[in-house]
Formats: C-alpha cells, sequence, structure tokens
C-alpha cells in the first residue's frame, strides 16, 4: 500500500545588484560586453590587491531586507569562503557566514486562485559573483565530456544578494509563485533587473518529501541548473515524483546536489567523488565589520515603496479585482501606475480596470505603443468613465471615443460636447425611432409577437443605428417591448 | 585542544597541493612538532576573551559606487599562462 | 672610510635629497653611482632580484627636471631598493618564488607610489624569502644574499635584500615588510635601522599579502632621521585599504629628540632568558644602562603572554596566508604546470611553484581552518592575541617604551637552522608587537662576536610604542643612535671582494 507524500521545498535565489560598479572594486557592473574587459587588479584576484566595499550594494541589501520585513543586525561583518573554481579569481569568495546583514523576514506572494500564502526568509546575505566559464569541446557546452573551459572574468566581483528560504513551499506552484513575488518585489525596489536569461536572478531548489502530515523533515536534495521559471516548476514536479517513486518502492532518498536535465525531463545526481566543501570560512582580515546605523534603517525604511502584493491585496480586497487582473497590472509596471492613477481620478477602480485592460490593453498590442505613450491621459480616462457612469454616454460611444482619444483627440467631455454624442434617455425623441424602425419591419415585429424573442436584438440594432448610436439601449429596449406587447 | 596527529593528505587536497609521499613524511612530523608548541596555548585561560577581530578598530569602510580605470585587456592575458582569444584557458573541469 | 665605495653612497638618504634639492649633485649622478657600485658588489652580495637600470635613470632624469622647475621634493634622487613582494608597474614582481619568477605587476603598490611622488628613485626588487615567510633568506627561490658584514652569513628575513642593499650601500633607503619580525631582523643583522609602523599606518595595497592582519611595510635605512622621513612620506590613510587608518599622520622627522629625560622606558622581564643566545645578555645591560644616561627612567614591566607569541603567531599568520596564497593557481598569471584536468593543474602547479616552508604553512594554515579545528586552533589563537595585547596596554600604563632585544641572536651561519621551529623562534622579540598591532623598530646598538665566529657582527635593540606612538618611538631612537654611533662600522664588502 503505497503512502501518501507531502512535498516540503526551500528556494535560494542569488541576485546580482543593480549598481554601477562591482562589489569590491571600481569596474563597471553591466550585463555583456566583451569578454575580459572589465577587470583590475582587484576583482583579477592579482598579487597585492584588496577589497574596499561598495556602498550603495550595502544600502540596497538593507532595503530588500526592510521590504521583507527582515531585521537588520546592529552588526554585520565579511567572511571568506575558500575553495578552488577557475571562475574564482582569489580561490576564495568574500560572502558572509555567521553575521548576514539581515535575518528573518518573509516574502508574501499569491497564487493564480488569489490565495494569499507566506513564505519565512532564513536571511538574505551579501556576497561577489564569480567569473563566467564556458567548456568547450563536448558539443553542447556543458562541463561533463568538455575538454577545456574558457573564463571570462567581467562578471567576477559583481555585488550578489543570497535569499534563503526556510522549506515552507509545499508544491511546485506554491515555489513559483514565491519566486514571481520576489522577483515583482525586487523589480519594484529597483535593486535589481531579476532576467534569469540574463543571470541576474539564479536559483536552487531544496527538495524532500515526506508523509502526509507528518512533523519530521524527509531527506533533502538540491535541484541545480534551472535556468526559467517553468524549469524550476518542472524540476520540483519531476524531483518530487522521483523521491516518491524511490520511497514507494522501497529505497532512500541520498543527500545530494541534483542537476536539472531541460532536454530529457529529470534531475540527474551530481554527486562528486570528494567529500562536502570544508569551506573553513573566517572573518575576512581585509575588510572592516559594518554598523548599519538606525537613522540609516529609518531612512531606508520610509524610501520604500508599496510593494507588489500590498498592491495585490489592495486590488483584489479593496477594489474587488479577480487574482488574473491585479497581477496584470501589477507585472506591467507602466500599465498598473496608469491605472492607480486613473482610480485616484475617477474613485471606480472596476470601470477603471475594464477600461485598462480590455479597451487600452488591446490598443497598446495593436499600435506597440505603450498605453502612458498614448494620447489617453489618466485625466481623460477619468473623464470618460465620470461620463459612462452617470449616462451621459453609453458604451458604444464611450469605445469608439476611447479609439479616437488613444490617437489624440482630447479631452471626452469636450469631444461629446462638440459633436452632440450625448446620449439620449428622453422617450420622446426616441419614440418616433422606434416607431419608425417596426414599420419598415413589420415581418420581424410580428416574429417577436408570435415568440421569436430573439429578434429583439435585430430591432434594438436598428433603433440604436437611426439614433447614430447615441440612444440608450436600455430606453430603446425598454420602449421596443412595450410597443411590442 | 585536539591531539597533534594532522591528516596531511586531506589538507594537501583542501590546499590543492600535491605532495610526494616523502613530503607527507617529512611535513608530517614537522607540523605535529609544530602542533605540540602550539598545545602551550591551551594553558592559557581564555574562557571569557573575546577573539581579536582587528588590532586597530575600525568600522564602516567602504566606497562610493563610481567608476575607476581598470587594466587594459592585453596586457593582462598577455600574463595569462594560457590564453584563447580573449578568455583564460584552462584543461576541463571535472563536473561538481 | 674606503677609497673603494664612492662617498657619495655613505649618505643617508636626508643628505643625498638636501644635495639633490640644492643641485650640488644630480639624481642621475647619485643614481649612476648607485648602479655601478650594484655592479660591482651585487654579483657576491645578490639583494637583487631585477636591476632597474633603465627606469632608474629615467626616473632620475625625471627628478632632476622636477627639481629644475622648482619642486621640493623631500626624497629627491634617493636610490630605492624594494622589496620583491612589492608590485611596481612594469617590473618583474616574485616574492621571491617560483611561482611569480616571471610575473610583471601591472600596477604600483601606494607605498612605493607615494616614495616615488616623493622623488625616490627605484633601483631594482630585492630578494626576500618565499612570500616573505622567513628569517634569513633561505627560504627564497630565486637567489642566495648574504649578509655584508661576513658573506658566510645570513643577512636574516624576510625583508632580506632591502636590509643587505642598504647596508652595502646598495641603495640609500630600503623598503620591507614586517608581518612578524621582516624589517626589524634583518636590520638587526645587518646594523640598521628597521621600522615597523602601527598596523594600517602605510597602506597595504599593492604589497603581496602574506598575513593580512599582521603584515605592514616599513623602511630599512642607515639612520633614523631617513626612517622617519621615509615612513613620513608614505604613511596615511589610502582608500584602496580598507584597512588602513583614517587619522592625521603626526609627522616625524622634525621631532627627533636629542636625550630621553621625562621618558619612562619598560624592561620586561617575563622573556625567557633561554631564548636569548650568544653572550648578548651583556650588550643589552649595557644598551638599556645607555638609555639611562640619556635620561630615561627604567620601569620593569610584565608581558606574562610573551611566550605565547610564537605559537599564536603561528597559528594566525599560516591560517590567514593559507587563504591569501589560494589564488596562485596557474589560472590568470604566474607559473602553470598542466594536469590532466583543473585539479590536477592546481596541485601541479603548487606543488612546483610554492617552496618547502611556504607549503608547510599553507598546510598547517589549512588545518587550523578547517572544520573540526577552527575554534580549538584558529579562535584559541586570536584570543590569546587579545591578552598579549591586553598586556602591552597594561604595560603602557607605567611606561613609554618598551626596550628588548631584536633578535635572539646574530646572524647565523646559512644551513644552521635546519629545524623549521628553532627558525620560528628567531622571531620570538619581534611577534609580540606584531601581534598587537603596535609600532616597533630595531636600532644599531653594539657588535658580538659569535660563538665560533671571528667577526663582530650587528646586534639590534627593539624600541616599541603603544598604538600610533610613532612620534615618541622614533623621535627616541634618534637620541639613542646619536649617542651611542654604533653605525661607524662600514661594510666590509667592497667592489666585489670580501675584506
Amino acid at each position: 500500500m503505497t503512502v501518501a507524500y507531502e512535498a516540503v521545498i526551500g528556494i535560494e535565489c542569488h541576485v546580482e545588484l543593480r549598481t554601477a560598479t562591482k562589489m569590491f572594486c571600481g569596474c563597471p557592473n553591466a550585463f555583456g560586453g566583451e569578454p575580459n574587459t572589465k577587470i583590475c587588479p582587484v576583482c583579477l584576484g592579482m598579487p597585492g590587491a584588496l577589497p574596499v566595499p561598495n556602498a550603495r550594494a550595502i544600502e540596497l541589501i538593507v532595503t530588500t531586507g526592510l521590504a521583507f520585513g527582515a531585521s537588520i543586525p546592529a552588526f554585520s561583518k565579511f567572511d571568506r569562503k575558500n575553495y578552488f573554481y577557475p571562475d574564482m579569481p582569489k580561490d576564495y569568495q568574500i560572502s558572509q557566514y555567521d553575521m548576514p546583514l539581515t535575518a528573518g523576514g518573509s516574502v508574501k506572494y499569491w497564487l493564480d486562485d488569489g490565495a494569499m500564502k507566506e513564505c519565512r526568509l532564513t536571511r538574505i546575505h551579501l556576497e561577489e559573483d564569480t567569473g563566467k566559464s564556458t567548456h568547450a569541446g563536448s558539443g553542447d557546452g556543458r562541463i561533463a565530456g568538455s575538454s577545456y573551459s574558457l573564463v571570462d572574468f567581467n562578471r567576477a566581483g559583481v555585488p550578489l544578494m543570497e535569499c534563503v528560504s526556510e522549506p515552507e513551499l509545499t508544491s511546485p506552484q506554491e515555489a513559483i509563485a514565491y519566486l514571481e513575488s520576489l522577483r515583482r518585489t525586487l523589480l519594484a525596489l529597483d535593486v535589481s533587473d531579476v532576467k534569469m536569461e540574463e543571470g541576474s536572478l539564479r536559483c536552487d531548489a531544496n527538495v524532500s518529501v515526506r508523509p502526509a502530515g507528518s512533523a519530521q523533515l524527509g531527506t533533502k536534495t538540491e535541484i541545480k541548473n534551472m535556468n526559467s521559471f517553468r524549469s524550476v516548476e518542472r524540476a520540483i514536479a519531476s524531483e518530487i515524483e522521483r523521491q516518491i517513486e524511490l520511497l514507494n518502492s522501497g529505497g532512500r532518498i541520498v543527500q545530494e546536489t541534483r542537476g536539472w536535465d531541460e532536454v530529457n525531463g529529470v534531475t540527474h545526481s551530481m554527486r562528486s567523488k570528494e567529500e562536502a566543501h570544508d569551506y573553513r570560512y573566517f572573518p575576512d582580515p581585509d575588510l572592516v565589520p559594518l554598523e548599519i546605523q538606525p537613522s540609516d534603517v529609518t531612512r531606508l525604511q520610509a524610501s520604500l515603496p508599496t510593494l507588489p502584493w500590498q498592491r495585490f491585496e489592495r486590488y483584489t480586497t479593496e477594489y474587488g479585482l479577480a487574482a488574473k487582473q491585479a497581477t496584470q497590472l501589477i507585472d506591467n509596471r507602466s500599465l498598473g501606475a496608469y491605472f492607480d492613477s486613473v482610480v485616484e481620478r475617477s474613485g471606480n477602480p472596476q470601470q477603471s480596470s475594464n477600461f485598462v485592460l480590455g479597451d487600452l490593453a488591446r490598443l497598446a498590442n495593436e499600435t506597440g505603443v505603450a498605453v502612458g505613450d498614448s494620447g489617453i491621459t489618466a485625466e481623460h480616462l477619468a473623464e470618460l468613465i465620470a461620463l459612462v457612469q452617470s449616462k451621459r454616454v453609453n458604451s458604444k460611444i464611450a469605445k469608439a471615443l476611447v479609439e479616437r482619444m488613444w490617437n489624440g483627440a482630447g479631452s471626452p467631455a469636450a469631444i461629446v460636447e462638440r459633436e452632440g454624442l450625448a446620449q439620449t434617455s428622453d422617450r420622446e425623441t426616441i419614440e418616433p425611432l422606434v416607431d419608425q424602425v417596426l414599420a419598415a419591419h413589420p415581418d420581424v415585429a410580428a416574429n417577436y409577437r408570435a415568440g421569436k424573442q430573439n429578434v429583439m436584438g435585430f430591432l434594438v440594432g436598428q433603433v440604436m443605428k437611426a439614433s447614430g448610436g447615441k440612444a440608450d439601449p436600455a430606453v430603446v429596449n425598454q420602449l421596443v417591448r412595450d410597443k411590442l406587447s | 585542544m585536539p591531539t597533534d596527529k594532522i591528516d596531511i593528505r586531506y589538507v594537501a587536497k583542501l590546499a590543492r597541493i600535491a605532495l610526494t609521499d616523502d613530503e607527507v613524511e617529512v611535513f608530517g612530523r614537522q607540523l605535529e612538532d609544530l602542533l605540540g608548541h602550539v598545545n602551550a596555548l591551551s594553558e592559557l585561560d581564555i574562557e571569557s576573551v573575546a577573539a581579536t577581530a582587528q588590532v586597530v578598530e575600525s568600522r564602516n569602510v567602504t566606497r562610493a559606487d563610481a567608476i575607476a580605470p581598470g587594466l587594459d585587456r592585453e596586457r593582462v592575458l598577455a600574463e595569462a599562462p594560457q590564453r584563447q582569444g580573449n578568455f583564460f584557458r584552462v584543461p576541463r573541469i571535472i563536473a561538481e | 672610510m674606503s677609497a673603494q665605495i664612492d662617498a657619495r653612497l655613505e649618505k643617508s638618504a636626508v643628505e643625498i635629497a638636501g644635495d639633490v634639492c640644492a643641485r650640488r649633485v644630480s639624481a642621475v649622478e647619485v643614481v649612476e653611482s648607485t648602479l655601478a657600485r650594484i655592479a660591482a658588489a651585487d654579483g657576491l652580495l645578490g639583494s637583487y632580484l631585477t636591476v632597474l637600470s633603465d627606469s632608474a635613470r629615467a626616473g632620475a632624469a625625471a627628478v632632476d627636471q622636477r627639481i629644475s622647475r622648482g619642486e621640493q621634493l623631500p626624497l629627491a634622487g634617493v636610490p630605492l631598493a624594494v622589496k620583491d613582494n612589492m608590485c611596481l608597474d612594469g617590473t618583474r614582481t616574485t616574492c621571491g618564488s617560483k611561482i611569480l619568477e616571471h610575473w610583471i605587476a601591472p600596477y604600483t603598490a601606494t607605498a612605493v607610489a607615494r616614495l616615488i611622488e616623493a622623488g625616490a628613485v627605484p633601483v631594482g626588487k630585492t630578494n626576500c624569502d618565499e612570500f616573505a615567510m622567513g628569517s634569513s633568506c633561505e627560504n627564497s627561490a630565486l637567489g642566495v644574499t648574504r649578509n655584508p658584514y661576513d658573506t658566510a652569513r645570513v643577512p636574516g628575513g624576510s625583508s632580506v635584500g632591502s636590509a643587505s642593499a642598504v647596508a652595502a650601500y646598495e641603495a640609500a633607503l630600503g623598503l620591507g615588510s614586517d608581518t612578524g619580525g621582516s624589517i626589524r631582523e634583518p636590520a638587526a643583522f645587518c646594523n640598521l635601522v628597521g621600522f615597523k609602523p602601527t598596523y594600517g599606518r602605510v597602506s597595504r595595497y599593492g604589497l603581496v599579502a602574506f598575513a593580512s592582519s599582521l603584515d605592514q611595510i616599513g623602511p630599512l635605512t642607515r639612520t633614523v632621521r631617513d626612517a622617519a622621513l621615509a615612513y613620513d612620506v608614505m604613511a596615511g590613510y589610502d582608500p584602496m585599504d580598507a584597512t588602513s587608518i583614517n587619522r592625521p599622520v603626526e609627522p616625524t622627522a622634525g621631532s627627533l629628540l636629542d636625550d630621553l629625560r621625562g621618558l619612562r622606558i619598560g624592561i620586561v622581564r617575563d622573556f625567557d632568558t633561554k631564548v636569548l643566545g650568544d653572550d648578548l645578555d651583556g650588550l643589552y645591560r649595557k644598551a638599556y644602562h645607555d638609555l639611562e644616561r640619556l635620561g630615561a627612567q627604567l620601569v620593569e614591566v610584565a608581558l606574562p603572554t610573551a611566550d605565547y607569541g610564537v605559537p599564536t603567531y603561528y597559528l594566525i599568520a599560516p591560517a590567514e596566508c593559507s587563504s591569501n596564497l589560494a589564488r596562485f593557481d596557474g589560472v590568470r598569471y604566474g607559473l602553470r604546470v598542466d594536469g590532466e584536468d583543473v585539479r590536477a593543474m592546481y596541485d601541479n602547479t603548487r606543488a612546483a611553484g610554492f617552496g618547502p616552508e611556504v607549503k608547510r604553512r599553507i598546510l598547517i594554515g589549512t588545518h587550523a581552518l578547517s572544520s573540526g579545528y577552527y575554534d580549538a586552533y584558529y579562535v584559541r589563537a586570536q584570543k590569546a592575541r587579545t591578552l598579549i595585547a591586553r598586556d602591552f596596554e597594561r604595560a603602557f600604563a607605567r611606561c613609554d617604551l618598551i626596550a628588548c632585544p631584536a633578535a635572539s641572536c646574530t646572524a647565523f651561519e646559512f644551513a644552521a637552522k635546519s629545524d623549521p621551529y628553532s627558525m620560528y623562534l628567531m622571531d620570538y622579540y619581534t611577534i609580540p608587537m606584531s601581534l598587537a598591532g603596535l609600532p616597533a623598530l630595531s636600532v644599531p646598538c653594539g657588535w658580538s662576536r659569535p660563538p665560533g665566529g671571528s667577526v663582530p657582527m650587528p646586534v639590534g635593540l627593539q624600541l616599541c610604542a603603544p598604538l600610533f606612538g610613532e612620534r615618541s618611538l622614533l623621535g627616541a631612537a634618534h637620541a639613542y643612535e646619536q649617542a651611542t654611533r654604533h653605525a661607524l662600522a662600514r661594510s666590509p664588502v667592497a667592489d666585489g671582494a670580501p675584506a
């Protein structure tokens, strides 16, 4: 009889910080560029070179910690993590071991159905990135089977934040949702580009399973080599499956590192013949400790923008938007900012989102112009919403106006006034048009009286046409029904 | 304090230095002799003493996030033990 | 004075700079006569691994140009010997090691740059024990350097060549580095002034790191005034070194004392008397008596943890060096010995590139940091270090300076010390000051014939001050030097032929 298992997942992210220069030297921090052109004695690990920490990087990590509700200890330091690898210029990495710049905190995230969840963080610490090696001779660029490697040190020394979550995620979907929220928050804070395809966001996952309801943790494996969120989801799902199968067949999980094989959709053991690394951490004697001042913490705390999860809560609970809509507005920063502006002016979040996510998003797609760059300002849209709300124009006219305003037609109230587009709800004006239409289509009228209800749409449409689109459809509908009954 | 034994082969592997059998033996003896002398430190009462973090106390030495001139690539690669184009070349890395 | 040595070479750095600034002699002339002296004497002495003839001539010409434009340069035309563990742009910087035997540094160490800016002219890179690890020069993989007072004996280490060069008039100013005594000990062996400033006072940027929390650059000179001047030029905050102290430097060269009245000098009672060799005890007693005659009040002070200096140092320094020397891996610069994969390349490169003493220290250092041993060794040693520093603090409550031997014996013969630990004991008197980060120097205090030897060899008196006490330290050393003039004897090596 097979046991029901539940998954326990923790995520470890490395995030490259958006500073102008590297962590410990003045070389430029920028993606791309000719190999080995952003180098100096310090980031090449030359004899006699010394590191000096980047003050901006420290600010960015403190800001990040505060955004996630972490605590900022008064005292922090850098430690050396000693190991040999060709892309490590000093064969030790300057990192933080037992006194990281932030501790605790949590990432609030949401699932597709809108449910809000929270995953606690263990810590976020600051370290330097390594250079990049490319492996040649194996035909597929992978290490295994390669005959030599080429190293580029442009990336060596770029400031890196390592964010470690507690093992509180319970499914691949939660893991992705966690990552999405983390990523959105870092973007909102402007601390990183967080592009997995450029390596400014890298993730590893720790995965274990245990009998459902058990309090004890199972043996975990570390999954590496996932290059997109999709990979992360697939890899975690695959690993959970593998572990459950193994346990169900009487096997034991080995604590090891496993690499995700995107092509074959499985994880492979990366177990090396050597023992686990002994990193021999010790405080870096070339650097002095950091004492973060309370005044700086206060200043950085005050500078925090509205965070994505706060936005999500407001959009869904206060504005009543659907999870998907809310997410859309959060992910498109300029669209979201525009939306907020319209809501502020119109006071009508529902209509605002209908227009912004409906017609405006469509127009942006079709024309390739961002909503914020189009001819339709937030004021104008708010104005239009007020016109619709007060029934001064009907929805059809409103739609037509949107198109024209997109192309710079200006204030909708002015257009309506100028062109007489105001909706008519006046029965005296509409009634003759109804009579006109009914007289022109006696057979349709007869069909309706005979029981064919669906011809109502045709008749109403004809009246709308006769009115130049300005009649209030509700009034038309009522009048037609009255006259046909 | 621990015993004076030192696993020279393990330590040499961590330090990435190939040792001959002779060196393993000779260094082993010499370093165990040193550790014997070092054991004198166990006589000290250090329970309530803080480890020296810095000889002269200093805090928050950082630098502004400003670009500074780097090194010319050609000059650096000219000193590389092995280069290939604009890269440093190394023998194959055995998968971790 | 021997007719065989150009009289100009016997001048102090201060005198040379004065002559060049007043245009009584040109920097080019000074440098040319130095280069000639090197050509004549260095075949035997071996002070220099690289002689910088062309750039020295160009540098001297540039100094003369600046002088003619009216610039006042405190070290104008002073021929400078730079220890080969300090980077000088465009020069071979070997650290006395095969692993860097052919490496050309692409930048200049801050301390060296400041001396050059002040008019000093580097004439060569000097031999040193490999990566500054050693007390005799016998750990250099690239050459042998001989003591100018007896070429069968070592000059001391690790600032080997800078000491022998200055002592033998192959330079007027030498730069060394001191981690556990590597400036003070060779100074004592070669009848020189060797000065190690407070930790952090002189930038370490460009000094190839041995033990980061201990290394300091300092001058080796024939007079205290020269050392004071060099220090004044080099010292001060450097934004490229996060451990350099950001405090204004009190200039020392203008505050040298004539006597020691009002000063209390501590004599340490806890030093192990078995360590002091030969029959130096009497000589030091005389030296302390001389201090008294100059007006100092002698006070007995306690340094109860003095004996723990060597074991403490030989855990901390190797631990830091094991990490600092990891970068020598054959990937980006220096020696590479190939292997079937990158790990084999590391193993082979470092096996071939490092000498036995460096390997020993890397191994013991790695062991002291490794899992299971870190607390018992490294942390414990850093705690012992705190105790040693506290001992000095307590001692300095009762005295202004401490006086003691600089080295435990005079310069010994080559191959005299075969057992590593006996070599480590050479640093017995200098290590405690290094661990506490204190400024300390060695100044000549007499001569002693070593057991079995016929030539009297130099002896050095060590003086040590509290943190940032450079001014009173150099001031007092000057008074002692002027009164005792032990630096009168000249090197017996002239024009390459032993006396």
